[in-house]
């Protein structure tokens, strides 16, 4: 092989992975991204069992029923029209109380529940600098 | 097609530069905005935040005249930085009153002290379940009540200097 | 008045930058190589005065100084020095002068200490470094002043996010800046080679331990940052995909990439245009990851944390300088003869394949990182992108990744045979298979990816010390020794990560005191909650004993820690660290009933995923001294070594 061939040859390599990984990125990002919806848009839009989405709205009062196991809870997600149960099964977040802001992740299951397996509660100090904000993403979510 | 390649890098540094662009001049609006806006105020009597005057109740606005709301707490930086603003509405003629978030009478007389004193009665809401009540999901927030006691307006964040005259037309639309 | 030195000091040192490029220039366009004394040392005293404006920074932080707002907004009274100290660069403002310092330091290790790079290379090299410092100090003083008063001065100050009031803050963010910003020097070396058409093997041998040196401490910074999370927030997981971690991820995969391929640039005098390429991507990928992150464009949860003007500041700052350095490649890149050229199965083959897959997985990872932001961009719609994506679309490369990791070292340069390389992999197949045979028994129902991964990691660990078979073990070069031992780093790690995701168990129950609750094989039992207080926290504390089999019973104390300046609320895990893994225990809230919610793991080898991070930055510094006193020693012997 002559350096020019070469050169070509490693660049066209070089093209493919970055063709190939963007291909890859795009098929997975159609599977994985979880889509924010409201419970009117997933109602409306029908979302599929088993995937993966967020679901904000807020937790409507005198909804939440602790499981006897003591750690599983159901309550209702509401946007003010529609709502849409959900059940969770972990320690939820301080501010995670009836009539309060809340965004869960998870899937919905065949029969229409909302089977959350993070709460993200909405932080008190929402003002702070911008910094913090960064490191606190994480705070905000507690996992499962 | 070798030069080509040679200027793709840049080519995708500047379609990136320009989305971020894009959303640095239209940031989203992940504010969580209450649903409470247009409804009446939810029920609540809070007890006094200080000494030298009285709590805050729902009743208290039911009176005619639209009130501002102030949502605020002495361990919030941002909330100092609207205090000039505030007092600067209390000149204008606005009343405001203050629900104080986890907080403590001889915090919220330093602050006062030290920032001005716009509040014509104070609540104090220790576990923020007025506040949640409110739609509110954090510190600073404002909110313009109408004289039959309604959530005309919700303001979230400190109060800027530049946000002065939207506070006092929303006040207005609300007589 | 400390804080007037600092901002003295900040101007200074701004209008020497300011003056290193204008000396740089000139020099350069009039040829003149004896300006280069001259700029060296306008360097040097630059990189002193940002860090004399450092240090006024830090002073004011330790005295809680509460006339500067800065201090004022994050720091409080009632703190720990320690966290006092850490808060200088717990926010904003902070965090920046510290991203400059580092920058005037690493200009100014360079002007001290470059020996070998061609004079025209380095003044071309030390006037970029100065042009980046410009407009970062720029930044500074014009859009975000850490040292702005406050007047009047408040009683108290506001305080320090509890999750960020922990040892680990006051070294692992200057950790990973070191290395963000190390890679600065890579930028400017690429820069300067570009300007002066000069890429060529001594300019690799000269780059590499700069390369080198940055990787090493980024490697420490995410490594560390991961146990970090791993301890602090409480929810088991050691990697979350989170912006925050990605921007830390994206440079240190360019930089691996670099430091591959300027060792190929640097021995066989191969892939100039490519080195080039990637010494301009790793720095960029640090400004974009560090300023994606900061501005708040990424985690714009908190609508008050976008300031446009600062945004808009970084983002022309960004265009200017990415932008350039890339216009500037596309440029100059067709003038740069290309270097000797080698067969596809080779060492120089296999380094090419870890630079294709290196650079596939960043691509994957920036991606998934700006993907949220650019639909919600083109169609408005809200979503984020999570660890499904990220281990779907980039385990798999990974995996291949590291089979080339253990065959890579194993092939000659220039050229070999594919049969010669499978007998030299023999052993190595042998062990993974056995350890495919193992995990089959263990584990028959266990998930694909785990399953490759312990298999992959039992092979690799054997394929990465392969290299120093039948060598006198005494006379293998240091830097050899260094290779091995990050390669085996990689292997140790993913053995944890595959471990962690195969093995951990989980128990999630609501406990009366008294009770006791299984997991793994440890039964924990729950003796009760008492309340405890610290310096500016109350928590409440669970009492756990753990008793695996006949063993000693191990007490372990899961907090609940509310602080109240300002008011937030943390989980306090209690791990125990046992040689075969992490018994993990979180205390959760108190149910109506009066039971507690406790959620225990056992997480079989866990902490093989930070010994191994460790092994890879043990190897790299290995690898930098082996190299430093290589280089020594030539030096001493006459410069005809590297000439």
């Amino acid at each position: 092989m002559k350096p020019k061939h070469q050169r070509l040859t490693l660049a066209l390599l070089a093209l493919a992975a970055i063709v190939g990984a963007t291909l890859l990125a795009m098929s997975a990002l159609r599977d994985q991204a979880s889509y924010f919806y409201t419970p009117g848009d997933a109602i409306r839009d029908h979302v599929e069992p088993g995937r993966a989405v967020r679901l904000g709205g807020m937790v409507a009062g005198g909804s939440i029923r602790r499981a006897a196991d003591g750690v599983t809870i159901d309550f209702v997600v509401t946007d003010g029209k529609q709502s849409v149960p959900v059940r969770f099964k972990g320690i939820v977040p301080d501010l995670f109380k009836e009539n309060s802001g809340v965004v869960a992740e998870g899937a919905f299951d065949a029969g229409g529940t909302f089977v959350a397996d993070t709460i993200l509660a909405k932080h008190d100090e929402r003002y702070m600098p911008p910094q913090i904000a960064g490191e606190m993403h994480k705070s905000e979510s507690l996992k499962k | 097609m070798k030069k080509a390649i040679l200027w793709a890098p840049l080519a995708m540094f500047l379609i990136f530069a320009a989305m971020v662009a894009g959303k640095l001049y239209a940031p989203g609006d992940s504010s969580i905005v209450s649903h409470m806006v247009g409804k009446p105020l939810p029920a609540f009597a809070l007890p006094a935040g200080m000494p030298d005057r009285p709590g805050l109740a729902n009743t208290d606005f039911a009176k005619g005249k639209p009130r501002l709301l102030n949502i605020f707490a002495s361990w919030c930086v941002p909330c100092a930085a609207e205090a000039p603003q505030l007092v600067e509405l209390r000149k204008a003629g606005v009343e405001i009153d203050a629900i104080a978030i986890r907080d403590r009478p001889e915090d919220i007389a330093e602050f006062l002290k030290r920032y001005g004193d716009p509040y014509a009665r104070i609540g104090s809401d220790a576990n923020s379940s007025v506040q949640v009540a409110m739609g509110s999901s954090g510190v600073p927030e404002s909110f313009v009540i109408d004289g039959q006691g309604i959530i005309r307006h919700q303001h979230i964040g400190d109060i800027r200097p530049e946000n002065v005259p939207d506070i006092l037309a929303a006040i207005r639309a609300a007589q | 008045m400390i804080a007037e030195i600092g901002l003295a000091a900040l101007w200074l040192a701004a209008a020497l930058a300011a003056l290193q490029f204008v000396f740089g220039a000139i020099a350069l366009y009039q040829r003149d190589m004896t300006m280069l004394r001259g700029v060296r040392a306008v360097a040097v005293v630059q990189a002193l005065l940002t860090a004399t404006a450092f240090a006024a920074l830090i002073l004011v932080f330790l005295r809680t100084d509460l006339s500067v707002s800065l201090v004022a907004a994050n720091s409080h009274v009632a703190k720990p020095w320690l966290y006092k100290f850490a808060g200088t660069w717990g926010n904003h403002e902070g965090s920046m002068l510290m991203w400059v310092t580092i920058l005037a330091l690493a200009g100014g290790a360079v002007a001290l200490f470059e020996r070998r790079l061609e004079d025209r290379t380095l003044i071309a090299t030390l006037a970029a470094q100065a042009t980046i410092g410009l407009g970062f100090y720029a930044f500074l003083l014009f859009a975000s002043n850490p040292f702005d008063r406050l007047d009047p001065a408040p009683a108290q100050g506001n305080g320090l996010n509890p999750l960020l009031q922990d040892p680990g803050l006051a070294f692992h963010p200057p950790t990973l800046y070191v290395g963000y910003v190390g890679l600065s020097i890579a930028f400017s070396f690429a820069v300067g080679a570009l300007v002066t058409r000069d890429v060529g093997a001594a300019f690799a041998r000269a780059m590499r331990p700069w390369v080198l040196a940055a990787w090493i401490f980024l490697t420490l910074g995410i490594t560390a940052g991961s146990y970090w999370a791993y301890y602090e927030l409480g929810w088991g997981g050691w990697w979350f995909w989170d912006p925050v971690e990605n921007a830390s991820l994206m440079p240190w995969l360019a930089a691996t990439a670099l430091l591959h391929s300027v060792t190929v640039l640097a021995t066989r005098d191969g892939l100039r245009a490519w080195t080039v390429m990637l010494a301009v991507v790793a720095f960029s990928m640090s400004m974009i990851g560090t300023f994606l992150v900061r501005s708040g464009i990424l985690t714009s949860v908190h609508s008050f944390a976008v300031d446009p003007r600062r945004g808009a500041f970084i983002l022309a700052l960004l265009a200017i300088y990415i932008g350039g350095a890339l216009a500037l490649f596309a440029l100059r890149v067709g003038t740069v003869r290309e270097g000797s050229r080698f067969d596809m199965v080779s060492r120089e083959g296999s380094l090419v394949a870890n630079n294709l897959l290196l650079s596939a997985i960043l691509g994957i990872v920036l991606i998934g990182t700006l993907y949220p932001l650019g639909i919600e961009a083109l169609t408005g719609g809200k979503l984020s992108v999570g660890p499904p994506y990220f281990n779907a679309a980039a385990g798999p490369l990974a995996l291949i990744l590291v089979v080339v990791m253990a065959a890579g070292p194993l092939l000659r340069w220039r050229r070999d045979e594919l049969r010669a390389l499978a007998r030299r992999l023999a052993v190595p197949a042998i062990v993974a298979v056995l350890a495919l045979v193992i995990v089959l028994a263990v584990l028959p129902r266990a998930h694909l990816l785990p399953s490759l991964g312990l298999i992959l990691a039992a092979g690799v660990a054997v394929a990465s010390v392969a290299p120093l078979w039948k060598r006198n073990l005494r006379r293998t070069p240091l830097f050899t020794w260094g290779m091995v031992i990050a390669h085996l780093g990689i292997a140790v790690s993913l053995a944890g990560m595959a471990s962690e995701s195969a093995f951990t168990q989980e128990t999630l129950v609501a406990a009366r005191p008294g009770e006791v609750h299984g997991v793994g094989p440890f039964a924990v039992r729950f003796e009760g909650v008492e309340p405890v207080a610290g310096p500016n926290w109350t928590a409440l504390e669970a009492t756990l004993t753990a008793t695996r089999g006949t063993g000693a019973p191990m007490e372990m104390r899961p907090q609940a820690r509310a602080f109240w300046a300002p008011p937030t609320e943390t989980n306090e895990a209690a791990i125990r660290t046992l040689w075969d893994g992490q018994l993990y225990t979180v205390l959760g809230k108190q149910a109506e009933d009066g039971r507690w919610q406790l959620r225990l793991w056992w997480k079989p080898f866990v902490t093989l995923i930070w010994a191994g991070g460790a092994l890879v930055a043990i190897g790299g510094a290995l690898s930098l001294l082996g190299r430093l006193l290589r280089d020594r020693r030539a030096a001493q012997r006459g410069k005809e070594w590297w000439e």
